[in-house]
């Protein structure tokens, strides 16, 4: 939370840029909606009201700070030692409340009566929806049609907190196309409504303002490890990335310090070569997608192409800005899960240590003997979110 | 000089009742139809054309718009076939043309290669609405001035004062004022807050002409629109008449006379 944005270069710079990747690119429109963000995001996450109200909701409300935990079995079978940040118990059972919490308190300062966001697995949709019955502002996810059916659970919690979900009909009806609908209902709703992306994409200051949201999971690894092991930075930092918010948050605090290797997972589906992956750096070239310029998987003729994964989470074509400089600069580490790795990561963790993690999460854990770790070594693994929804697909595994 | 900005000079200059710019997707209702429906909206009476380059998600426009993007797209549609399509259009067609798209498949394509091509095959114009101004003045510019491109910017009526003023001053051959906060096809009409809107736009003698797009259907909004600004723009109720068409070139041309109230005997004079 605190402003050290400008003397970190990883981190955006004052016309919105990470290197060459960021920026507004946005019809006439939204600029109007941007730029009242931009103008005022920076003054209202440094002032002091503002800053007591958010934690004192992280804290008491969502439950941080969550707990790292050193997972001894996990560590002992990868001959390393392995911490888990324990996002998966934060309210609502992921890290995205983190940004919702703080996304809604700027909205009322903006004055705003009504929310509107996107949601693929519908976590995000659901901490949306869960901070708009907190501050009683109406609340309407757009959801991808397909979506809506493969998850069920979530719009059921959706509508039971009182959010209105829209189905998004069009295109490959799931997170891209929600997207694209809750861009054209703000365009159509300038004034009164606050959008709320949920990860560290769309044009600037979002990728920016929600990984200041998000840093707050870095912010804690550094002092909860300097609790547990006298040092203050780990080794290693492993993340699953679909637009990549848990990554950001968790990468945020040691982006300058080289000796910390930052690990990004993206999700492989059936495999890179497969036609079925959403391994965006992989496969993905340059370009422009929902309002910022970053890595995304596209025709030869800059058409968007349908992703493809296991875990709703990360069936997402682009990554965010910070993300594609992270990967262009050399900076960050990029590797890919497959489907079956991660379902096999899943259960792993499961009968290890008795924690049921989310499929997304399960893409970082799934990389865990690829890293090279040595037994001194420490590797933080961000747990970003419970496997409560996604039992079902879990239960196909169970012979 | 660019044909953009001769119709408009030459339109300033003489009596008339408003210029009619015609929008339609690339590739729709198939994939050959281009030259067809460029060539009936011209004979129909259109002043100026904007063919919209398809595009997988495409955020400002409404259902009608997407529903074409989308077939055009299935019937192979793309950037290369488009200015495939285009090659020789000059043979025939007079009136200023102008594409509409993404900035995605632009930047693709290359944005000096993609200039080089509209300027070969003729194009006189360019409206990408999430190409931002500032990457526009400090990367662009150059390359569309060198091969003689008009970028047309928007304005909406939440754009500010000072920004309708930067835009008058980057922007080229006219400014595309869209009449309310919406996303194509979504409105109907002109209400009286846009009526107040649009004489705040007159009362700031721009450089730049105007025409009024979104909500423009038929010819009452049209010449309504046309007493506020150079011209009007039609997009959506386009669209639908291609959807429901049975006899494209006779129903383009039909659509375009009555929206212009000026039968086609005439036109075609």
């Amino acid at each position: 939370m605190e402003a050290v944005a400008e003397k970190n270069s990883f981190q955006v710079n004052s016309r919105g840029y990470y290197g060459t990747f960021g920026g507004a690119f946005i019809p006439e429109m939204l600029f109007p909606n941007v730029e009242e963000l931009r103008e005022n995001y920076l003054s209202i996450l440094s002032d002091p009201g503002f800053q007591k109200e958010y934690d004192d909701l992280l804290r008491h409300y969502v439950g941080r700070p969550t707990p790292l935990y050193r997972a001894n079995r996990l560590s002992e079978k990868y001959k390393t030692n392995i911490f888990l940040k324990r996002e998966d118990l934060c309210h609502t059972g992921a890290h995205k409340v983190n940004n919702t919490i703080g996304q809604i308190l700027l909205a009322k300062r903006l004055g705003k009566q009504r929310v509107v966001a996107e949601t693929g697995a519908g976590q995000h949709g659901v901490a949306t929806a869960t901070v708009c019955a907190l501050m009683n502002i109406e609340c309407i996810v757009y959801m991808g049609e397909l979506d809506i059916k493969r998850q069920a659970p979530n719009v059921a919690r959706m509508k039971m907190l009182g959010a209105e979900v829209r189905p998004a009909t069009c295109g490959s009806k799931t997170l891209k196309d929600a997207t694209n609908e809750a861009m054209r209902h703000w365009i159509n709703n300038p004034v009164d409504t606050h959008y709320i992306i949920g990860s560290v994409v769309g044009p600037h200051p979002y990728p920016d303002m929600v990984a200041r949201f998000q840093s707050v999971i870095s912010e804690e690894m550094r002092w909860q490890l300097k609790e547990q092991t006298g040092k203050e930075t780990p080794d290693y930092v492993v993340a699953c990335v679909g637009g990549g918010s848990n990554a950001a948050g968790a990468f945020y605090h040691f982006l300058d310090e080289e000796t910390v290797k930052l690990v990004a997972v993206e999700a492989a589906g059936l495999g890179i070569d497969s036609g079925h992956s959403a391994a965006t750096t992989a496969l993905g070239r340059p370009g422009v997608l929902h309002g910022s310029r970053t890595i995304l998987m596209q025709t030869e003729d800059g058409q968007v192409t349908e992703p493809f994964s296991i875990s709703a989470g990360l069936d997402y074509p682009g990554i965010g800005p910070q993300h594609a400089h992270l990967f262009a600069s050399g900076r960050g580490t990029f590797l890919s899960a497959t489907d079956q790795e991660a379902v096999e990561a899943a259960f792993e963790l499961t009968r290890l240590e008795g924690i049921i993690p989310a499929l997304e999460s399960s893409h970082a854990l799934a990389v865990l003997g690829r890293l090279g770790a040595g037994e001194d070594e420490n590797v933080i693994l961000n747990l970003s979110g419970r496997g409560d929804k996604d039992m079902a697909t879990y239960m196909k595994y169970i012979g | 000089m660019n044909r953009i900005t001769s119709l408009f000079k030459t339109a300033a200059e003489s009596d008339n009742d408003g210029l009619l710019n015609v929008y339609f997707t690339a590739g729709f209702p198939k994939l050959d139809d281009t030259i067809t429906v460029l060539t009936a909206l011209q004979d129909g009476g259109a002043d100026l054309v904007e063919i919209g380059m398809p595009y997988s998600d495409p955020v400002a426009d409404g259902e009608t718009i997407q529903h074409s993007n989308d077939v055009a797209l299935e019937n192979g549609m793309s950037v290369r076939i488009l200015f495939e399509q285009l090659q020789g259009m000059r043979d025939t067609i007079t009136v200023p043309v102008l594409l509409m798209g993404y900035i995605n498949p632009v930047l693709q394509f290359g944005i000096e290669a993609f200039c080089k091509k509209c300027a070969e095959v003729g194009v006189d114009g360019l409206i990408l609405p999430d190409m931002p101004m500032d990457v526009y003045e400090t990367e662009y510019k150059p390359l569309f001035d060198a091969y003689g491109i008009l970028n047309i910017f928007l304005v909406t009526p939440q754009t500010s004062e000072k920004r309708i003023r930067q835009i008058d001053e980057v922007g080229e051959g006219f400014i595309y004022t869209v009449s309310s906060a919406s996303v194509t096809g979504s409105q109907s009409g002109v209400s009286t807050n846009m009526e107040s809107y649009f004489e705040r736009l007159n009362d700031m003698q721009l450089k730049n002409p105007r025409l009024i797009g979104f909500g423009i259907k038929d010819h009452a909004t049209f010449s309504k629109a046309s007493q506020y600004a150079a011209g009007a723009i039609i997009g959506s109720a386009f669209i639908r008449v291609l959807m429901e068409s049975n006899d494209l070139v006779n129903d383009i041309k039909t659509f375009v006379s009555e929206v212009k109230n000026k039968p086609l005997t005439t036109v075609e004079a």
